[in-house]
């Protein structure tokens, strides 16, 4: 280590945890990414004066000392983009998790990708090409085909390209020709900084839903594709099970799921999970569309902070090949938390609850990269966000929670009486909202329910009712409420247990078709209508509530799978003939 | 390479547990030192920070007694470390690793970092091995897992350390057969008769020979509470991946730990957060409940039951609140059940545990553990939620329904809660379907026809 520090390009004067202090000798830029000692531990600079430079390592500072050289690599904190992401588990700086033994081991680069990938070229030489084209396709075992594009930064004429054929991914396909004359080499994998959002041609306003598979998402609080979503909830509310369900069963092309500041074995049980499950709709291995990225709760927390720009670089660079891709972040809290710790090592000044003064604005960058696009090739592309907050003591007037909220446009609060009761998912109908139902009601209308708008009204409406005659019920007594009230409350009952909650673990309920939500959602509808003319005509609530077809409504979504909608009518046959024979028996005993 | 150099006379400064030292030794951030004052007593210490002249020691036991002029520091070269082996089953020792049993010390096969590198995300195995605790509110309700970190809420004066005794006596009889069975019990700040009260208790199952004991009692030095946690996982970790066991941790109480936590923390003039605990509480924390787990390519397990006691009983405090978000679930104890006789008094709304849905069902348990389950919660909250109806109304202000509800919830504290000896899981089960079949069959939603069928209907005509 003594040797080179001669050649150096900065050695450290002071360290404290993972900031270090370290005299220059030679200029270097704001974010520009530093290896430091013999470990070539990775770090960046965030702070420079005169010739000392602020460093924030991003791996475990165990060992350094005043001496230690540092070198620059000229460039901002970059990640390599390419084909080996897709069904891969990465750090926080996307460095291959997998094959690197049991423990997290500091350092850079232990070897990258060795895999070969199939290209197809789809460019001729001669031909122009610009930035972000498409000049082939790549096929890999185990995922699903992407395409190689040129990287934002260049254009130009194909000089040469490679046949078909096996290639590793920083293997040159293409050679492009710029007018200087200067040429560019072009590979299958290319490396971009992660604080810097990838260019597209223009944003474009949202058109259809992120379909999820999810009632209580899809067809009370949609998310559009290319939205933004965040889901706060105390703990043991089942972020992470909403999280994982959404990114099992939800319809994007590829999804990025980052696990920020969360447990191990959260990930290891994606990790299991994954692989064996199908895509409803491609009927490929889920894992074959899925990035995981993990930075635990005990991995560096500095590196924690980078997880969530590493994660939304990855999933740009699928949303630039076409795709309609979907992130999921757990926690943002645990990332607000990483700003805070290195922002009071710095020795900033706090603001609200310790957070730093630009936590609202980091939160709204973040966001802010979630769009519906067209990409400089041309292609619509998208890329949701859906992120998890965990609200220290489930309190949402928290800073994290509140400024979160300014940003997104469907916001899934999690309830931790309905967790209690094991009903889940457990997003609370009278706190959480959706910013996008006018433009979503198309998507229901095309799928042939122009009633959806009316339906999600009444469901909502019923809901705080309900909540309102509860807290009435709770001084008079339930039986003291007059009959129109008590089917209020039969019926919003029902609302909850026969189409709000779902079972994730169920191998039925999982995934709800768009049909099948309509099936749900109009025979519910049908039989607020009826049983109401029936509470209209004297016959009693409870008498309707003991009806055998009650259960089975109850049940309904458990029981009735998405290929067996006929059940669907079979059940309103039978709840008509309940009725009218209830109806009889009660004009009988009256008469 | 241990090096060992030794500096008199370099001490500039002593500020609370900070010691402030000339730069004369090359050494590197977070490597040990060992403080020798006049009189020869040794405390343990680690470098906190470095800058071209100085060097700041944070020393981890009480600086009380240091002088400038005769204080002599050794640098040991290294971070932490502690030497294992086989032989530490069945010994005592304090919370810097240091035996107290008055017998010989440890053969040591190993050294290892007491604060070791996380586990691999992607080296981690799914924990999904049943682990029967004789507690139905435990292992009907909220099943744990090798490997699992399921913490006992609890508060003070509740009967938590009679729980987690029965959790490891339970553990030992199911996994001594095969003799690869290991305890690893954790006093951080207890009383004495707290400790000698799990000693005691093991020595009577017979597990106290798997046993390693790690002492920091209430009048040892608090920074060391922050050491004790570290130095027992280290151990427990050689225990289970390099030896191959099913090891079990104990750690009570850690609210102590984070109470140590903050006092640090405030001595170094950090900005403190929520109730003036420091902000990096939460990396802290995971730093040692995420050591549990169990591993592709090693067949033991880390198992975790952490016990805090929740400032008064005040679940969104920040010990349990942020102990919550790491861990895999907890076990909530109930002061108003406790005190109704109900033993363990395990309140069951708030109790959780993730982990259960790998760990039971089909291939695990019994195929309708989990619906069985989930159907006693649903009912339970809907019992609870009548109960404060019932309060303002009356039993006769209710409905019929509402009425069964208000017994089943009364049955299922006195029946199932309650249990004065160790229940298998099949007993417990058959508890659980017993009190459902006084629900009418209709409100059963949670259930199955057929389960319905298999379970309610038989039991109805016998």
């Amino acid at each position: 280590m003594k040797a080179d520090s001669a050649a150096a390009d900065a050695i450290i004067t002071r360290i404290s945890g993972p900031v270090l202090h370290a005299r220059t000798r030679r200029s270097f830029q704001i974010n520009e990414a530093v290896l430091v000692g013999g470990q070539r531990l990775l770090g960046e600079v965030i702070r420079i004066k005169g010739d000392e430079a602020v460093v924030q390592v991003y791996e475990d500072t165990t060992g350094l000392r005043p001496g230690t050289p540092l070198n620059g690599t000229g460039a901002p904190l970059s990640v390599r983009l390419g084909p080996g992401l897709l069904g891969n588990i990465f750090d926080g700086l996307l460095r291959p998790l997998t094959g690197q033994g049991s423990y997290v081991q500091p350092g850079v680069d232990q070897g990258h990708d060795q895999r070969e990938f199939s290209f197809t070229p789809t460019v001729k030489p001669g031909e122009h090409v610009l930035a972000g084209a498409i000049i082939g396709t790549v096929a890999c075992p185990d995922a699903r085909p992407q395409h190689c594009l040129v990287p934002p930064s260049c254009q130009g004429e194909v000089i040469s390209i490679v046949e078909a054929g096996e290639y590793s991914d920083r293997y040159t396909v293409c050679v492009l020709g710029g007018e200087s004359g200067k040429t560019r080499e072009i590979a299958m994998s290319h490396r971009w900084p992660v604080r810097q959002p990838r260019p597209v041609a223009a944003r474009i306003p949202v058109e259809g839903p992120l379909f999820t598979g999810q009632r209580i998402l899809d067809s009370i609080f949609p998310l559009a594709c290319g939205g933004r979503a965040a889901m706060p909830g105390g703990f043991g509310t089942g972020k992470t099970i909403l999280q994982e369900t959404l990114a099992k069963w939800c319809d994007a092309d590829v999804i990025i799921y980052v696990g920020c500041g969360e447990r191990g074995n959260e990930m290891a049980s994606v990790l299991e999970e994954f692989p064996a499950l199908e895509d409803p709709r491609t009927g490929r291995r889920l894992m074959e569309r899925t990035v995981i990225i993990a930075n635990t709760s005990n991995m560096p927390v500095s590196a924690r902070e980078s997880s969530i720009y590493t994660a939304v670089t990855v999933a740009e660079f699928f949303r630039d090949q076409g795709m309609r891709v979907a992130l999921m972040a757990d926690s943002t809290s645990r990332w607000a938390e990483a700003l805070r710790e290195i922002s009071g090592r710095l020795g900033e000044l706090p603001g609200e609850a310790g957070y730093p003064a630009y936590l609202s604005s980091r939160l709204a960058d973040f966001y802010e990269r979630a769009a519906h696009v067209r990409t400089l090739n041309g292609q619509p592309g998208s890329l949701s966000i859906i992120g998890a907050v965990s609200p220290p003591s489930a309190d949402f007037s928290e800073p994290v929670t509140t400024h979160t909220k300014r940003y997104v446009r469907s916001f899934w609060a999690l309830d931790t009486g309905r967790a209690q009761a094991r009903f889940y998912p457990a997003i609370h109908p009278l706190q959480s909202y959706s910013q996008d139902i006018d433009v979503l009601s198309q998507f229901w209308s095309q799928n042939g329910n122009p009633e959806w708008p009316e339906q999600r009204r009444r469901f909502l409406g019923l809901l705080e009712e309900q909540a309102r005659l509860d807290r009435m019920a709770r001084i008079v007594g339930k039986d003291a409420l007059p009959p129109r009230q008590q089917h209020v409350l039969l019926c919003a009952e029902l609302i909850n247990e026969a189409f709000l909650r779902q079972s994730a673990f169920s191998e039925v309920d999982r995934y709800c078709s768009a049909a099948r939500q309509m099936a749900m959602l109009k025979l519910l509808s049908y039989f607020i209508d009826k049983s109401e003319q029936a509470v209209a005509v004297q016959i009693s609530v409870e008498d309707i509530n003991t009806l055998n077809v009650m259960r089975r409504l109850r049940r309904m979504g458990e029981d009735i799978g998405n290929g067996e909608l006929e059940k669907f009518d079979e059940l309103r046959v039978t709840l008509d003939i309940e009725l009218a024979q209830l109806t009889r028996r009660m004009a009988s005993d009256a008469g | 390479m241990r090096a060992d150099i030794q500096v008199r006379n370099a001490v500039t400064r002593l500020e609370g547990p900070l010691l402030f030292l000339r730069r004369s030794v090359d050494a590197g951030l977070n490597e040990a030192v060992e403080v020798e004052d006049s009189l020869g007593r040794i405390r343990l210490g680690r470098i906190a920070a470095l800058d071209d002249d100085t060097l700041t020691i944070e020393v981890l036991e009480s600086t009380a007694g240091l002088t400038l002029a005769d204080t002599r520091v050794r640098f040991l070269g290294e971070p932490l470390h502690f030497d294992v082996g086989p032989d530490i089953l069945g010994r005592m020792f304090d919370g810097v690793g240091r035996v107290i049993d008055g017998g010989p010390p440890v053969s040591a096969v190993r050294s290892l970092r007491i604060d070791g590198h996380a586990i691999n995300p992607a080296a981690r195995a799914m924990p999904s091995d049943f682990i029967e605790t004789g507690i139905s509110t435990i292992d009907l309700m909220n099943s744990l897992v090798r490997g699992q970190k399921l913490p006992v809420f609890s508060g003070a004066g509740l009967p938590h350390d009679r729980l987690a005794i029965q959790i490891a006596h339970q553990a030992y009889i199911r996994d001594s057969a095969a003799g690869d069975f290991a305890m690893v019990f954790v006093a951080i700040g207890v009383p004495f008769d707290t400790a000698e009260y799990f000693r005691s208790a093991m020595e009577d199952s017979g597990a106290l020979a798997h046993t390693s004991l790690f002492l920091n009692l209430a009048s040892d030095s608090s920074t060391q509470r922050l050491l004790c946690p570290r130095f027992a996982l280290t151990a427990a970790e050689y225990l289970a991946f390099v030896e191959g066991r099913h090891v079990l941790v104990v750690m009570t109480d850690m609210t102590n730990y984070c109470e140590a936590l903050r006092e640090v923390s405030a001595s170094h003039g950090e900005v403190p957060g929520r109730k003036g605990f420091p902000g990096y509480m939460y990396s802290d924390l995971a730093t040692l409940y995420e050591r549990a787990g169990s591993l592709r390519d090693g067949s033991g397990s880390l198992t975790q039951v952490p016990i805090l006691t929740m400032p008064s009983d005040d679940i969104t405090h920040p010990i349990p609140d942020l102990t919550g978000y790491i861990t895999e679930g907890q076990i909530v104890l109930d002061r108003e059940l406790d005190r109704a006789g109900v033993y363990p008094p395990v309140k069951v709304l708030p109790s959780l545990s993730r982990l259960m849905k790998d760990g039971t069902g089909e291939g695990f348990t019994d195929a309708d553990h989990p619906a069985l389950s989930n159907q006693l919660y649903a009912a339970y909250a809907r019992a609870v939620h009548v109960r404060v109806l019932a309060s303002v109304v009356g039993r006769d202000g209710l409905s019929a329904v509402d009425q069964q509800f208000l017994d089943f919830g009364d049955r299922f504290e006195e029946e199932l809660i309650t249990q004065d000896s160790a229940r298998t899981l099949e007993q417990s089960m058959s508890i659980g379907w017993q009190l459902l079949q006084t629900l009418p069959m209709s409100e059963l939603h949670r259930l199955s026809d057929r389960q319905i069928e298999a379970h309610i209907k038989v039991r109805e005509s016998p």
